[in-house]
């Protein structure tokens, strides 16, 4: 049973990170119009890293008080948000270039697709693996 | 499942750009409204967008209100309109109606965006319904 997980365990991190940065794009051009919005995205590469290592998850608030509100709890394990770097700035101080995001986020869609596919072939080779012949 | 959230983003959005289309509607049918219910001159009105935390990183779009343009109106000499002053110079509405237009535009563009967001959501939770099948 572990092996199985050990073979899944890659690409459920990742496809949930995936699933995470594609809300968190959604969220950009949902704002593409409210002044002051900034722009956020994650660091994929070293997010999956931190999710790989056992880092991250959900990060809770210590509460010392009864009074103490509980926060929002961390993201998706190992999720880090960062700020994104704007190209042209605007009056209003809103981030979002919306090129930048589209295009993300149609990488993003891609990526996705390509997580599970590859979930697709394991648990068709292990399939076949099982079958009787 | 995070990519629920994708939804609420995004059509957080499609309302708001949808009530930003509606004041632009409402600004241009009015550009020529001598006087309102209140006898005095149509002014233009605009909706103000906040963002709106949906869970976690998720961030939606939420107007918050719908403000009057505070600019005078437009006086235009025509002696001959009940409604001139005793100059002979009528108060016309304070729209501005190339600025309505390019709002109109940018409005249906973000709108069609957000369409494009929930459709490719859509299409990432439908494969990954059917894995394994």
């Amino acid at each position: 049973m572990n092996r199985i997980d050990d073979t899944f365990g890659f690409h459920q991190k990742a496809l949930a990170l995936r699933a995470y940065r594609q809300e968190v794009l959604a969220s950009n051009i949902a704002n593409a119009d409210t002044p002051h919005y900034k722009a956020r995205d994650i660091d994929f590469k070293a997010s999956l890293q931190g999710a790989l290592g056992g880092r991250g998850g959900q990060v809770e608030l210590a509460r010392t008080s009864a009074g103490h509100l509980p926060g929002a709890g961390g993201a998706v394990a190992g999720a880090r948000l960062l700020y994104r770097t704007e190209s042209q700035s605007s009056v209003d101080g809103n981030t979002v270039d919306m090129d930048v995001e589209r295009a993300a986020f149609a990488e993003n869609a891609l990526q996705y697709e390509a997580s599970v596919t590859f979930i697709n072939g394991m648990l068709r080779t292990l399939q076949s693996a099982m079958q009787e012949r | 499942m995070s990519m629920l959230n994708v939804y609420n983003i995004a059509g957080s959005a499609l309302s708001a750009q949808s009530m930003r289309l509606n004041v632009v509607a409402s600004n241009l049918a009015n550009a020529d409204s001598v006087a309102g219910p209140d006898g005095q001159p149509y002014r233009a009105r605009q909706v103000v967008f906040a963002a709106q935390p949906v869970a976690g990183a998720a961030v939606g779009v939420r107007v918050t209100g719908v403000v009057e343009d505070l600019a005078p109106p437009r006086r235009v000499y025509d002696p001959k309109n009940p409604a001139a002053d005793g100059q002979g110079y009528v108060a016309m509405p304070n729209v501005n109606v190339v600025e309505e237009m390019v709002n109109m535009i940018s409005a249906s563009r973000a709108y069609q965006n957000n369409v494009e967001v929930m459709n490719t959501a859509k299409t990432l939770m439908q494969k990954t319904l059917a894995l394994g099948q």
